[in-house]
């Protein structure tokens, strides 16, 4: 067996069993921990296909923002402070593991020139320029305008979760010292001149 | 690399000038709006509105009868781009109008990014009108639906206004992730998503090679446009949405979005796919006898007037539909034209009509309370006769009622279907109408010969009345003189299709 087919099978099995795993696990920050590795197995398999840019793309976006805000959100629905600390250091041995089998992955993939990886059979790029150059020559020409259009999205979702998360300034009933030595008594004492009225009777 | 090795046309700036227009000043007036000291907005509002005008002079500034595209054949100007867009604008134009006052009676959406908000799915309507590349597509629907959970969303302490929000948006991307997947499948049987190379392919394709992976693509691209649409059975989230957003939203996502998912089935379906007419239209046939009959049965059962025309918009998109699923009998796209422009006439006067109707709830919507429940309409006649008689012509138009512009979208399409030879489907589609004729005159009874509940009097601002009179007017007067709009549909689409 070539070693390219290994590190292919070995990347699909993990991504597999990690992607199984996602939704057989019973704690959520299993679930989440299982998806990272299945996001990192994935991109492993792109590189193989020289497909860097996409591999880093979900690295970065996926492992790297999304996961995080989706563990942050895990995290937080769950308000027992004291609960969640306590079962912190048992996340220790999985978290081990998969961060073990991370580092394997990256080893393999990363130390691909030593190990002959390069040499490849798989139908090259027609370009001779890596394929994040070739990607950001397209975004910026021939699809400047749904990319024009897809950072205008993105300025909605900015003033969406402006609109409907701020809230008014609260009241502030806190005294300013400053103010309070100015005070004259006319400011708090109205003097009214009332004419005097005659009995009833 | 210098720039002058990138190899690639400079897009012509020129074309596209009222989308670069409206996000241009979609962007100033978030900026201006920061500026605004007074509660009201007052000059974020006029600012929106004339925007909205800025952007009509645009387009009927640089409309021709001439197909011009640009930015790499991914926007397409042609003059049913044009006419879609002008009556966008004016949509536009009065649903913000309209829903001025029931804004600012709540605290939450008087805000200058409700009308920012508006511009942007009113760009993203925009690009969707005016694309002819499967990728502006879908940016252009993300755009509008995006801005559009966000209104929902707006009046935030209303619970059935966060829950309507919640499932338009979940069920919204999960749409989303259909269309994606379908137009994904295209582009591996076809190797390109422009609508017109799309075409081109099929055609010198014919119908050996990849057509399993075609069909297999456009089920989901007909799902994903059945959800935009709101046909059963993708239309679990209208009811939900109409009735729990705010009815000012409620009458944006009734009216507007409309007329951009017309141009989008015409831009994909008719232009891009229009060689695999006969598999969309069977799936389309399905979709639309559905659509009638569970709209016009359930909208019976409703005493929620929002949800009961959120019924009623099934139904009437159902019955759009049989326009479009006429156009190619038998590999022969002869009637096309006819049935097309059939269908644009009926989505143009059901805005105009469902603008009205949402019109006449927002002004009964006095003092912060909603008044949408079809009780609130008891003995209208006894408070405004004037106002319970546009209402009449709106619900009048609504069933058919002959005279009244619904009658002649209703009977245009109608025609289209006999000439198509699909008699049946012509006898099934009255036959739902006349079912839904009894919950549109349910509510002139209401109005007419039930005793109020308040008799207090109807308080508008003077520009709301105008326009709310306008608008029924428009609808009486079409439906008298239907020739005008019917051969402007007409035109529009002759100049704009090739078939």
């Amino acid at each position: 067996m070539e070693f390219r087919t290994f590190v292919f099978f070995f990347l699909s099995g993990v991504l597999l069993l990690a992607a199984l795993r996602v939704i057989t696990a019973r704690n959520p920050v299993h679930a989440a921990l299982y998806l990272v590795l299945a996001f990192f197995s994935a991109s492993g398999i792109w590189m193989l296909l020289q497909a860097e840019f996409l591999a880093m793309a979900l690295i970065l976006v996926y492992v790297g923002a999304v996961m995080v805000l989706f563990l942050f959100v895990v995290m937080m629905l769950d308000i027992n402070l004291d609960r969640l600390r306590e079962g912190f250091w048992s996340y220790l041995p999985l978290g081990s593991i998969i961060a073990l089998l991370m580092v394997a992955e990256m080893a393999l993939v990363l130390g691909g020139r030593q190990l002959g990886l390069l040499e490849s059979s798989v139908r090259q790029a027609t370009t001779e320029d890596s394929n994040v150059q070739a990607v950001g020559r397209l975004l910026f020409t021939d699809y400047v305008y749904p990319f024009e259009l897809a950072s205008v999205i993105l300025l909605v979702g900015i003033v969406a979760a402006v609109a409907l998360t701020q809230r008014e300034k609260r009241k502030n009933k806190a005294v300013s010292p400053g103010q309070q030595v100015f005070v004259k008594w006319k400011d708090r004492v109205r003097v009214l001149s009332m004419p005097a009225e005659k009995r009833d009777n | 690399m210098t720039l002058a090795e990138l190899q690639f046309q400079m897009p012509d700036l020129r074309l596209a000038s009222a989308e670069i227009f409206v996000l241009f000043m979609a962007c100033l007036v978030l900026i201006l709006d920061l500026f605004v000291r007074d509660g009201k907005r007052t000059v974020t509002f006029l600012a929106t509105q004339l925007t909205l005008i800025g952007a009509a002079v645009v387009t009927l500034a640089t409309a021709s009868n001439d197909v011009g595209f640009t930015f790499s054949n991914m926007y397409i100007a042609d003059l049913l781009g044009d006419v879609l867009k002008l009556l966008l604008y004016l949509t536009v134009i009065i649903v913000l109008l309209y829903s001025r006052g029931y804004v600012l009676e709540r605290e939450q959406m008087a805000k200058g990014e409700y009308y920012v908000l508006a511009l942007f799915a009113t760009l993203g309507m925009m690009v969707m009108i005016s694309a002819n590349h499967f990728l502006s597509v879908y940016i252009g629907i993300e755009l509008l639906s995006l801005s559009l959970y966000a209104m929902v969303a707006m009046n935030r302490d209303s619970i059935p206004a966060t829950e309507a929000a919640m499932k338009y948006f979940v069920l919204g991307a999960l749409a989303s992730g259909l269309l994606l997947y379908g137009i994904s499948m295209i582009y591996g049987a076809v190797g390109t998503l422009e609508m017109n190379a799309v075409a081109e392919r099929l055609m010198t394709m014919g119908y050996q090679g990849e057509r399993t992976i075609l069909v297999f693509g456009l089920v989901f691209v007909v799902s994903g446009i059945a959800f935009k649409l709101g046909v059963v059975p993708f239309h679990m989230w209208i009811p939900d949405v109409y009735h729990g957003a705010p009815t000012a939203v409620t009458l944006f996502i009734a009216t507007a979005p409309k007329l951009a998912a017309f141009a989008m089935v015409i831009r994909m379906l008719a232009n891009g796919l229009l060689m695999l007419a006969q598999d969309w239209q069977t799936m389309l046939i399905l979709l639309s006898v559905l659509s009638m009959a569970v709209g016009n049965i359930a909208a019976i059962a409703q005493t929620n007037l929002k949800r009961m025309l959120a019924y009623s918009a099934i139904s009437h998109m159902g019955f759009m539909l049989l326009g479009i699923v006429t156009g190619v009998v038998g590999g022969d796209a002869r009637f096309g034209l006819n049935a097309y422009s059939s269908s644009m006439f009926y989505v143009i006067t059901y805005v105009l009509t469902s603008a009205g109707t949402f019109g006449v709830i927002l002004l009964l919507a006095r003092g912060g309370m909603e008044s949408d429940d079809l009780n609130d309409f008891k003995g209208l006649n006894k408070r405004s006769p004037w106002f319970a008689a546009v209402m009449m012509m709106m619900m009048f138009s609504m069933a058919g009622i002959p005279f009244f512009v619904g009658f002649f979208a209703k009977f245009s399409v109608l025609q289209a279907v006999v000439a198509a030879g699909y008699l049946w489907l012509a006898i099934t589609a009255v036959a739902f109408s006349l079912i839904g004729c009894f919950y549109y005159l349910r509510v002139v009874k209401i109005m007419y010969f039930d005793t109020p509940v308040s008799t207090a009097p109807i308080e508008a601002p003077i520009d709301m009345k105008i326009l709310l009179s306008a608008n029924g007017l428009a609808v009486a007067l079409l439906g008298i003189f239907p020739g005008r709009l019917m051969s402007v549909c007409h035109y529009t689409l002759a100049r704009s299709l090739w078939l």
